[in-house]
């Protein structure tokens, strides 16, 4: 293998791999069923004691 | 509540390790082959001595037998105000050094070379990882509605964290140095900040295991991200071959281009998730509780945390541009550094939009406007940050003043002005006050540093864009137009003129120091203190 298609595969497999890690950090956050439970995160510092 | 002394497995472990430790480094004193190291063992064994008779005396099982325990986060506190002071006065003293050069009076002790280190590790390590190590402390168990684990391991890792930037900067003094950038400390204090770092890691750990709510808050996240990557970038930056164990120095066991890589991605990291995602995780507590206002977006705050971890990690070969580092490295640099724009700008929006609903209290309280003026200079340095790191805007600006006056707008604007809005936040609540002695010399100090800040930048902005010229500039025959001694002369007055801003902010925080130490002594009490500490827990 060629270091070119080394450097093209790694670009490849990279950019797949953060892309789709990133769409399921976004899932996670957007997800509608979320959405009560980070509302209520969003108060964690006022809701104390 | 423990009262026994040392009958814990915590006391009776930490007993075994501290006289292991007097064994250990009492050879290694008597044996050492270099005088900084022989010192710096007897100085390790002094201070496992007195922690061993504080464990027997039953020192750590005393303080605060209220619902949390604030006495190790009260103790990280006046630890910032001191190295606070000692840091920025040392940056500014050497910036006076660069003005006027004979004030190294000719001292290898005294020179640039060995000052700018003990400033660095002073501002970062001790300034900033005192505040670190205590807010975290503070957060963790408040919004986790728990008390922090352990009774020994937090005050370990109090007075461990501080023996080690104790041995660091007296080293650098004495001229041992293994010359990393941000990681000079040599090979025996490198483990021994491992031994505290490990134990802050398991003290945080074991708190966040026993919490009472079921939700992780975001803060935590930042500050366990901060812990571990600190870890690992530790470990690997660090690693290294000593030339005898009795002796201060070793050999990176890395070598050429690879050795300049690992300790720029150490190096970058250590500004990414030691100042970066650690006071961001300040933010995201202490704005909300001190604005009164919840979080703008608590789902763009989990985005903002996820995406900024995982592309600091690549940024680092943007401080190697035009070196010998392969050039394709040098552009997943740059480009991963402009792609850290959209979760920089994300957080700062979502820390300034938190105040939506109460942007009336700036008007009437200068804590609340340094939290926010802190996170504005975020925005504004790491806007600078990734233009820098564009190959182009970097042939101007590397080596130049630029990049100093980059670092410091993020480390007094960012950094500095979070701290200390953290710190005048934390003081009253930890230490049961009505309010702080003196809101006037809050305001005092925020408009202190924030001309400062802006006299440092302005003129380091000048200063390193000249000095880039007139590196770069030619004749008509091709000759470069000035000798190197030129350039050092035409960036004179801005020297001055920077010295003269880190003054405004060295008095800056001798004014919180006063002010901190007046709250405390003869603040008025606050009405409900003393039941909160007598009350038991819920």
């Amino acid at each position: 293998m060629s270091y070119e298609d080394v450097a093209s595969l790694s670009g490849t497999i990279g950019l797949i791999l953060f892309m789709s890690m990133f769409f399921v950090v976004l899932a996670y956050a957007l997800w509608p069923r979320n959405k009560a439970k980070f509302d209520k995160a969003a108060r964690a510092p006022l809701d104390e004691e | 509540m423990n009262r026994g002394g040392i009958t814990t497995t915590g006391g009776i472990f930490t007993a075994l390790v501290l006289i292991t430790g007097i064994l250990l480094t009492g050879y290694a004193g008597m044996n050492a082959i270099d005088a900084v190291f022989g010192f710096h063992m007897y100085l390790m064994a002094a201070a496992a001595i007195l922690g061993l008779l504080a464990l027997l005396m039953g020192r750590p099982y005393r303080d605060d037998p209220g619902k949390y325990n604030y006495g190790v986060v009260k103790a990280f506190v006046i630890a910032t105000l001191f190295w606070g002071v000692a840091g920025f006065s040392v940056g500014d003293y050497i910036a006076w050094e660069l003005a006027f050069p004979f004030l190294n009076w000719d001292l290898p002790w005294t020179n640039f070379g060995r000052l700018r280190p003990l400033h660095t590790s002073a501002v970062i390590f001790a300034f900033g990882g005192n505040i670190l190590l205590g807010s975290s402390f503070y957060v963790v168990q408040r919004t986790n509605h728990t008390r922090l684990a352990g009774n020994v391991a937090p005050w370990f890792v109090f007075w461990g964290y501080n023996l080690f930037i104790l041995l660091a900067g007296t080293g650098y003094l004495l001229g041992v140095t293994q010359s990393r950038e941000y990681a000079e400390p040599e090979w025996y204090v490198d483990i021994w900040l491992t031994l505290v770092w490990v134990t802050y890691l398991l003290v945080f750990m074991g708190t966040l295991m026993k919490r009472r709510v079921s939700h992780i808050y975001v803060a935590n996240w930042f500050y366990l991200a901060f812990i571990i990557t600190i870890a690992v970038l530790h470990l690997v930056n660090n690693m290294a071959v000593p030339v005898s164990f009795l002796g201060s120095k070793s050999y990176s066991l890395q070598a050429g281009v690879q050795d300049a890589m690992t300790q720029w991605w150490y190096g970058h990291n250590a500004v990414g998730f030691f100042l970066t995602a650690a006071f961001l995780a300040m933010m995201y507590y202490f704005v909300p509780k001190r604005a009164e206002r919840p979080v703008y977006s608590y789902r763009l705050s989990i985005i903002h945390f996820w995406s900024l971890i995982f592309l600091y990690m690549w940024a680092g070969p943007h401080h190697l541009h035009y070196t010998a580092l392969p050039d394709w490295t040098q552009s997943l640099g740059m480009t991963f550094s402009i792609i850290l724009w959209m979760p920089s700008w994300g957080g700062m929006i979502n820390g300034l939009m938190t105040l939506s609903g109460a942007w009336d209290k700036l008007r009437t309280d200068p804590v609340l406007r340094m939290l926010v003026v802190s996170i504005a200079f975020y925005g504004m340095s790491t806007f600078e940050g990734p233009m820098m790191a564009i190959k182009a805007v970097n042939a101007l600006s590397h080596y130049t003043d630029w990049t100093v006056g980059h670092v410091h707008s993020g480390a007094m604007g960012w950094v500095g002005m979070v701290s200390f809005g953290v710190i005048y936040c934390l003081v009253p609540w930890l230490w049961g006050k009505e309010r702080l002695y003196s809101m006037a010399l809050v305001s005092w100090h925020f408009w202190l540093s924030t001309v400062g800040i802006l006299l440092y930048i302005t003129s380091m902005w000048v200063s390193g864009i000249l000095q880039g010229l007139m590196w770069r500039a030619y004749d008509s025959l091709g000759f470069l137009e000035y000798s190197f001694v030129e350039t050092v002369e035409a960036m004179h007055p801005f020297y001055v003129i920077r010295a003269i801003g880190g003054l405004f902010f060295v008095i800056g925080s001798l004014i919180m120091v006063f002010n901190v130490i007046m709250t405390i002594r003869v603040a008025p009490r606050e009405e409900s203190y003393s039941n909160a500490v007598l009350a038991p827990a819920e």
